[in-house]
């Protein structure tokens, strides 16, 4: 059990800088969700608090204590990866104590805490097995053995559920979520599912191109996100972003006009999710419907609106093939609007 | 995976004319040592007056006893013992060399690593022939003539398992490696621990080809053992044949032929199943 701080931690291949500065402080049992789409850097970020890849620029902290050239095993981190990375030579109990034989601890020690993990994973009649005869899952749930039986500080998962089907995705994310709680470990956890991100996470960060674009609780980002890309990589489907012009009598999309929220004038982005638009014969907003999806509770209904930009509302309910081709008013409650800035993609309000 | 396509089956004619081309290669490749073995259990006269027998007659106990015992030069147990030293020592050494190397090579960032690898690798264009006189001079420097330590050395490195071995860790995971890391076992430890058991399959169909390569080595030897006692057995075939007028003892050498084919034969024969997997599977 440990805090973990990052304070402006830089990475640069050669000239090529693929983590810009991101700092962030993690308290003690805290589960923290690294999201962002492919590439953005996030598990070179997860890579190098593990001591698997070296840190260019910056501190990191594990337990107050520079950790920066530590190696990985005096990190006091456990890894989980996304292949699992099981030893396929050794039985399921072997692979689970192997970091404890290394240790040097006695035989009936690890026996005993191999036992334990097992119990708690459910894994008891599994022990003898060889990681080729395991399920994806099981095997998923041996390579959490590993980490666990080892007592660590810190957890650290690096995409671990992305090799399974979407079923069994979602029961190991509540899995993995309850083991969290129940031994109090701080966890570090990447994935580009924004889904995991937002029911796992106690606090995500949200990185693209090597940057955190923010930092918050899952209802922070979605009720506020900071920036344009934040807004929307979290929520499904994407929140509409539309270019606006924001005047004193209110912010102009179109031939719609809408509250002004702020004091703002000038150009903006403005933000609208999906879900929270309402069907309202006096709207504002007129949308030209050309595909429904029924989603069985709500429907997604794809359009354009009158400039000829893509849209897309989420209503409640059963939308029949018969709303395609048709038009659509839709209201929004005023504090449901995003203002974003057109060249840096800030938030404005 | 009896049911598995992509294997042509036969039937009627097809399959006996396949089988019986099959048995003819048998046939012609068989007989030469048949007639081998026939010569070991004849007497010398029988042998020298033709035809040649084509059955075995009553003398395998005698003949055998005497090339195992006495043989022409020197007992042939002694040069099975040499030679038997001669080829675990150049299989045994040939495979750790190569296994460190490779790990070397793979698994870490040194400089010069390519160079590294390509000079091991052009040295598969040098075979024992090529470099034979410098290499004598060598070891007959360092007083290695007529030992085993001169016998198993200069043959011990080897590009090829060295190459094999690396193309095997190339498809470990590399993520293998980082776990092992992470549960806290430094780099040899991960070479003993996960890496040597993976590679068993790809060691043990290693040893079949380069136990045999030792054992076969004819050149080197006959440089550099004068000492009968140092013979080994491929090369004591040779040394048994007379010089001038002696007789020829050929029952004698036939005999000593055919023992020298029986440790190749029961290395492959005990190693069969491991030398297949090695060659077919890739154990991940």
């Amino acid at each position: 059990m440990a805090t973990v701080e990052l304070d402006n931690i830089r990475k640069r291949f050669g000239s090529e800088e693929v983590i810009g500065g991101v700092s962030l402080s993690v308290a003690d049992g805290e589960f923290i969700v690294i999201v962002g789409p492919s590439g953005c850097g996030k598990s070179t970020l997860l890579r190098m608090v593990a001591g698997l890849e070296t840190i260019t620029e910056g501190e990191l902290r594990i337990g107050g204590q520079r950790a920066n050239d530590r190696e990985p095993m005096d990190r006091d981190i456990a890894m989980v990866f996304q292949n699992y990375a099981l030893y396929p030579h050794m039985s399921v109990a072997q692979n689970m104590g192997y970091g404890l034989r290394i240790k040097g601890l006695p035989k009936a020690e690890i026996d005993a805490k191999v036992a334990e993990a097992a119990r708690l994973l459910q894994l008891d009649a599994l022990l003898d097995r060889r990681p080729r005869d395991l399920s994806g899952g099981q095997r998923q749930r041996v390579a959490m053995g590993r980490a666990i039986v080892r007592e660590p500080s810190v957890f650290l998962f690096d995409e671990p559920l992305s090799n399974l089907d979407a079923k069994l995705r979602v029961q190991m994310r509540l899995e993995i979520r309850e083991l969290q709680r129940k031994l109090g470990v701080t966890a570090l956890y990447v994935t580009h599912d924004q889904v995991e991100a937002m029911t796992m996470a106690d606090r995500m960060i949200v990185m693209n191109a090597g940057i955190a674009e923010q930092i918050g609780t899952p209802m922070e980002v979605y009720e506020r996100p900071a920036t344009r890309f934040a807004a929307q990589f979290i929520g499904s489907p994407a929140m509409n972003v539309l270019p606006a012009e924001a005047r004193e009598d209110g912010l102009h999309l179109g031939a719609a006009t809408l509250p002004n929220p702020g004091a703002l004038r000038g150009p903006v982005l403005l933000g609208l999710r999906p879900e929270h638009l309402n069907p309202d014969p006096q709207g504002p907003i007129e949308m030209q419907v050309m595909l429904a999806e029924p989603l069985g509770a709500n429907t997604l209904l794809h359009g354009r609106l009158a400039s000829g930009a893509a849209f897309t509302a989420s209503l409640p309910g059963v939308h029949r093939a018969d709303a395609e081709r048709t038009t659509l008013r839709l209201s929004i409650a005023g504090e449901n609007l995003h203002l974003f800035d057109p060249d840096t993609g800030r938030r404005l309000n | 995976m009896s049911t598995s396509s992509g294997m042509v089956e036969r039937h009627g004619a097809g399959l006996w004319l396949t089988h019986v081309g099959m048995i003819a290669g048998v046939l012609v490749i068989f007989f030469p040592i048949w007639l081998a073995f026939v010569a070991s259990t004849v007497t010398q006269p029988e042998i020298v007056r033709p035809p040649m027998p084509l059955w075995p007659g009553d003398r395998l106990v005698e003949n055998y006893t005497a090339a195992l015992f006495s043989g022409v030069n020197v007992p042939v147990a002694v040069m099975l013992m040499n030679s038997l030293v001669m080829a675990m020592g150049i299989a045994v050494g040939k495979i750790i060399i190569s296994l460190l190397s490779a790990f070397a090579i793979v698994y870490f960032r040194f400089p010069g690593r390519n160079l590294f690898f390509w000079l091991i690798f052009l040295t598969l264009m040098l075979p024992v022939e090529v470099r034979i006189l410098p290499t004598y001079e060598v070891i007959a420097g360092f007083g290695m003539l007529n030992s085993y330590s001169g016998l198993i050395f200069p043959l011990i490195a080897s590009a090829t398992a060295t190459f094999l071995f690396r193309q095997f860790y190339m498809t470990v995971p590399d993520e293998l490696a980082e776990a092992a890391r992470v549960d806290g076992a430094r780099p040899m430890r991960f070479f003993r621990d996960i890496l040597l058991p993976m590679s068993r399959t790809n060691i043990a169909a290693l040893f079949v080809i380069l136990f045999i390569y030792g054992w076969n080595q004819y050149l080197w030897p006959l440089l550099i053992t004068t000492d009968p006692s140092m013979n080994t057995i491929v090369m004591g075939i040779k040394q048994m044949f007379p010089s001038g007028d002696d007789v020829a003892d050929w029952p004698v050498i036939m005999a000593t032929s055919i023992l020298a084919m029986i440790p190749p034969v029961l290395v492959v024969i005990s190693m069969q199943k491991l030398f297949i997997r090695g060659l077919v599977d890739s154990e991940k």
